[in-house]
């Protein structure tokens, strides 16, 4: 194989794996150190900068870094870092924030820029451009900004204050804000002669079912996100005892908490499909259960039950999941009796879609597959070149983290539109920087020990009282002395283990010591997958580099790391005798359009 | 300074046919300086140990004192272990091999601890035949002082401070072969393809195995004109055969060249496969590895890989006729037979 290129930013961002796996590429490993060593606020201004939302994300996000995390591969039963909760300890601990924020310069560039939707890609395209003198137009349909973070993400998972403090922080950029403002005609908008839009209007169309019954009922069927939009608007207040939330997804287990509060005794979840393939994060799904929510699975609606014009029920048919030739999934009926489920009220969360009705379809923006805009998508540019999208308006429904990564690229693009530069070639490169991290012989300047702990749980409200409101909020966060323990937990991936081929005398003590059996010195071969077998220990997981050196000066072998399984515990530089292994902190920041750190 | 290894291992790490892990076989974390050839030892025992389906408390390690006397602190956690006096290593072990013939003793020693305190001491242990392994670990200075030359250090070697010495060096291995020992070895601690396989045989031959193992030390004996630097070693090392351990009963799936191999039996049946033999050479025949160790010399070359091998050799306790069972596994009565048994003795005598 030939030699690992260490200068290609990309090679040691993907042994970062929590931040490799983040949409936005927030440094993980630096503000988990961060909040180890007390520096909460400088761990809030470190997630901010890159994903502009900490507080809120430490509470409600996807985690996709967390299923990436390398704690996760080191042994059978370990589990990842609690990444996320950590985010929330730096924004509960943080002191003052303000002054460390970036602000609108008192004389603007002349640039007007509008953003269509008040939610997260459109607060951080605000964010990244108000600093740099753009005039920012937000146009909201709702009274306050936040958009799904508001009407979709119950009180009881994020509290109103906490989204208005970080909503806060971008607004008092001097944006300009047009709440209660439904935007209805794209034309209208461009007429207004901004010099670039940015579409963030997330996906706003609850799906429906369209069952027997379904029309007589409508009184009692709600729709999901429909359904949460007014409880956070305090348009309802109550719903029946007996609730029946159809769905498997995240939304579902927000409406069957949310009902819970609303009065609801008996609530059931049903989703048609099995419960290892609901599309429910793991926790949201234990949380609901943990509320006394059953979830039944296989069992898809077949009628709304309407009695004197009022819903009474629902059936179910029962089926079971069989695998056609072509791997496709089909839900065949069991044959068993329908089952027939009392309910005074159904909430259908079976997903949602994009909607863009106030697009005029003249305009020259156009639209592909499912209806979704056609468009770059590096830049985010629509085929009207003024024209942006971003969130779950760009690419379907996704989450709030891919929305903000969504909106610092757009952002880029549209200051480099106004700008009159080319959108691919003139886009900036990751800011990245790699610095040793050796204090005097043997000592690191991050704490290369590796814990034993295993992951620690968020403590929750007691859960009376917490179904007893629906703004108090269930988690309660880590407090800072389990904080620090959980943050010890973390392996400091972005440590990298540096190799200087030139300096390696073949001792083997890397080989020797080395924990987790990532090193062999072996002879080069062409054959990646036969390297790969013929390792100390063979590096099956192919999702993982190797780090290959150039030949050795004494034998002409070369090193072979194997990146899957290292602890980045130091141990192969400390007991390296030439510093031909050295330990270095290696940063990568995606590059925004304004500077924020 | 890291002082605890981390509790987490690859997580596809094999088992044994005892049930162990590789990891299962280490110790503690080392505390020889970075780069440590005895490091490298210590790997290869562990390989070998874990390689040999090896259950721990059937193997005790027993050493002196200095860097290498260190070291079975490093491997082998859970075996039996006494670390003795400067120099008395083969006396520890000649009581404990008297007292317990069923474990395996393996004997750490240095340049030191064996060629200059433990000279006496080292020349017993060979000629008696204990059943042991015992290993140098020779780097031709006194690490632990700082690096004086030793007195293994070859002739006109250059030590750190850039002096020559001016003494012979004293040849373990023709020392070892003149005093009759019937195993015996050299390698290079940067070479584990060729140690382990030989610590994996000396384990299974039945008398006094040794094992001379150059190990650099990086500190004070890895600058040039150093004859036991890495780079020198790793220049003049001339291996005398390829070898192969080949444990009990498992077939041999390699075709050697005929009249250029020898497939020498090792005691508990297992089988030590030699090939690519150095011309002239042949391990059984002490004389012509005489010539090779001297003809090697005059040239500067380092032979190592196995060396002389007789199989047909005869322990301490063959040569004595002592009891058959371990003491600790007798009962008050076999161990103190009473004053009838003594009155025969003593008229034996008469």
């Amino acid at each position: 194989m030939e030699p690992t290129n260490i200068q290609d930013p990309e090679y040691f961002h993907k042994v970062v794996d929590c931040q490799y796996a983040c949409p936005a590429h927030t440094p993980v490993p630096e503000y988990i150190r961060l909040i180890a060593a007390e520096k909460y606020t400088e761990a809030y201004m470190v997630n901010w900068e890159s994903n502009v939302f900490p507080g809120i994300l430490g509470r409600t996000c996807d985690r996709p870094c967390e299923p990436a995390c390398r704690r996760g591969r080191i042994e059978q039963e370990e589990e990842p870092v609690a990444i996320c909760r950590l985010k929330r300890v730096a924004a509960d601990n943080k002191g003052e924030v303000k002054h460390l924020m970036p602000t609108a310069p008192a004389q603007g560039n002349g640039k007007k820029i509008a953003l269509i939707g008040g939610g997260p890609a459109s607060l951080t395209v605000a964010r990244d451009l108000a600093p740099l003198g753009y005039e920012i137009h937000l146009y909201d349909e709702w009274n306050k900004a936040g958009g799904m973070m508001r009407t979709q993400i119950p009180a009881f998972r994020l509290p109103e204050s906490v989204l208005d403090e970080e909503t806060g922080y971008i607004l008092s950029m001097g944006i300009h804000t047009h709440f209660n403002h439904y935007v209805s005609s794209m034309r209208e908008v461009l007429d207004k002669g901004y010099d670039a839009v940015f579409v963030g209007t997330g996906a706003p169309k609850g799906r429906d079912l369209e069952l027997p019954g379904r029309e007589e009922g409508a009184k009692n069927i709600h729709i999901g996100i429909e359904f949460l939009a007014n409880v956070a608007f305090e348009h309802r207040h109550s719903i029946g005892k007996k609730v029946v939330i159809l769905g498997g997804g995240n939304t579902a287990m927000d409406c069957c908490r949310t009902a819970r509060r609303l009065g609801g005794e008996q609530v059931t979840v049903v989703v048609r499909s099995p419960f290892n393939t609901m599309k429910a994060s793991p926790w949201e799904i234990q949380d609901a259960q943990r509320e006394d929510i059953p979830i039944y699975n296989n069992m898809p609606p077949k009628e709304f039950v309407v009695k004197d014009g009022r819903l009474t029920g629902i059936v179910f048919e029962k089926v079971r999941v069989e695998y056609d030739d072509k791997g496709r999934r089909n839900l065949v009926p069991t044959g068993e009796p329908d089952v027939l489920m009392e309910a005074d009220d159904v909430i259908i969360a079976v997903g949602q879609d994009n909607a863009f009705p106030w697009i005029e379809r003249d305009l020259g923006i156009e639209f592909g597959r499912w209806d979704l805009p056609v468009l770059d998508k590096k830049t985010f540019q629509s085929t009207l070149p003024k024209v942006f999208f971003g969130g779950d308006a760009a690419f379907g429904p996704e989450n709030v983290i891919t929305a903000v990564a969504h909106g610092h690229q757009a952002a880029i693009s549209m200051d480099l539109f106004c700008n009159g530069k080319d959108l691919l070639t003139d886009r900036p490169a990751p800011t990245t920087n790699l610095v040793r991290q050796k204090m005097g012989i043997h000592e690191w300047m991050y704490d290369s020990a590796v814990v034993n702990d295993d992951r620690y749980a968020v403590p929750h409200e007691e859960k009376t009282l917490a179904l007893s409101n629906r703004k108090i909020e269930v988690e309660l966060g880590f407090d800072v002395k389990t904080a620090f323990r959980e943050a010890q937990r973390c392996l400091n991936c972005d440590i990298q283990t540096v190799f200087y081929t030139s300096r390696c005398i073949e001792c083997d003590a890397c080989v020797d010591i080395c924990p987790t059996t990532c090193i062999t010195f072996t002879a080069n071969s062409e054959d990646e997958d036969e390297l790969r077998s013929s390792l100390n220990m063979p590096a099956l997981n192919k999702s993982q580099d190797l780090y290959v050196s150039g030949a050795l000066p004494a034998t002409g072998r070369v090193m072979i790391k194997d990146e899957d399984v290292c602890l980045h515990c130091g141990l192969c530089a400390e007991r390296c005798p030439t510093a031909a292994w050295d330990m270095q902190k290696y940063f990568y920041g995606v590059t925004k359009a304004t500077k924020i750190l | 300074m890291s002082f605890i290894k981390p509790q987490f291992h690859h997580p596809a790490l094999p088992k044994n046919k005892v049930g162990y892990t590789k990891a299962d076989y280490e110790g503690s974390i080392s505390t020889l300086c970075a780069g440590c050839g005895h490091d490298s030892i210590s790997a290869a025992i562990v390989q070998a140990c874990y390689e040999i389906d090896l259950e721990p408390h059937k193997l005790a390690k027993i050493s002196g004192i200095g860097c290498s006397s260190k070291t079975p602190a490093y491997f082998l956690n859970n075996s039996h272990g006494f670390n003795s006096v400067h120099g008395r290593m083969p006396s520890v072990a000649t009581g404990a091999y008297m007292a317990n013939r069923d474990l395996i003793y393996l004997g750490v020693s240095g340049d030191g601890d064996t060629a200059s305190i433990g000279m006496g001491q080292f020349v017993h242990a060979v000629r008696r035949n204990l059943n042991m392994v015992y290993i140098v670990m020779n780097n031709g200075c006194y690490g632990l002082t700082k690096g004086q030359d030793s007195a293994t250090a070859d002739v006109g070697s250059i030590n750190k401070e850039g002096s020559e010495n001016p003494f012979q060096g004293i040849d373990l291995c023709s020392l070892a072969i003149e005093l009759g020992a019937t195993f015996v070895a050299r390698s290079f601690s940067g070479d584990k393809h060729q140690l382990v396989p030989l610590i994996k045989a000396a384990m299974s031959h039945p008398g006094f195995a040794f094992l001379d193992v150059i190990s650099p030390c990086v500190t004070f004996n890895n600058n040039k004109g150093s004859t036991k630097s890495y780079d020198y070693v790793r220049e003049h090392i001339d291996a005398t055969s390829e070898l192969d351990f080949v444990p009990i009963h498992s077939e041999i799936t390699i075709d050697y060249e005929e009249g250029k191999s020898v497939l020498a039996p090792l005691h508990d049946g297992s089988l030590l496969h030699l090939h690519k033999l150095a011309a002239g050479w042949d391990p059984t025949d002490r004389k012509s590895v005489i010539d090779l160790l001297q003809t090697a010399k005059s040239a500067g070359d380092i032979p190592t890989g196995l060396l002389y091998l007789d199989m047909n050799t005869r322990n301490l306790h063959d040569l004595m006729k002592t009891a058959k069972k371990p003491l600790n596994s007798m009962n008050e009565s076999e161990l103190c037979p009473g004053g009838a048994v003594l009155e025969g003795i003593n008229a034996g005598f008469r």
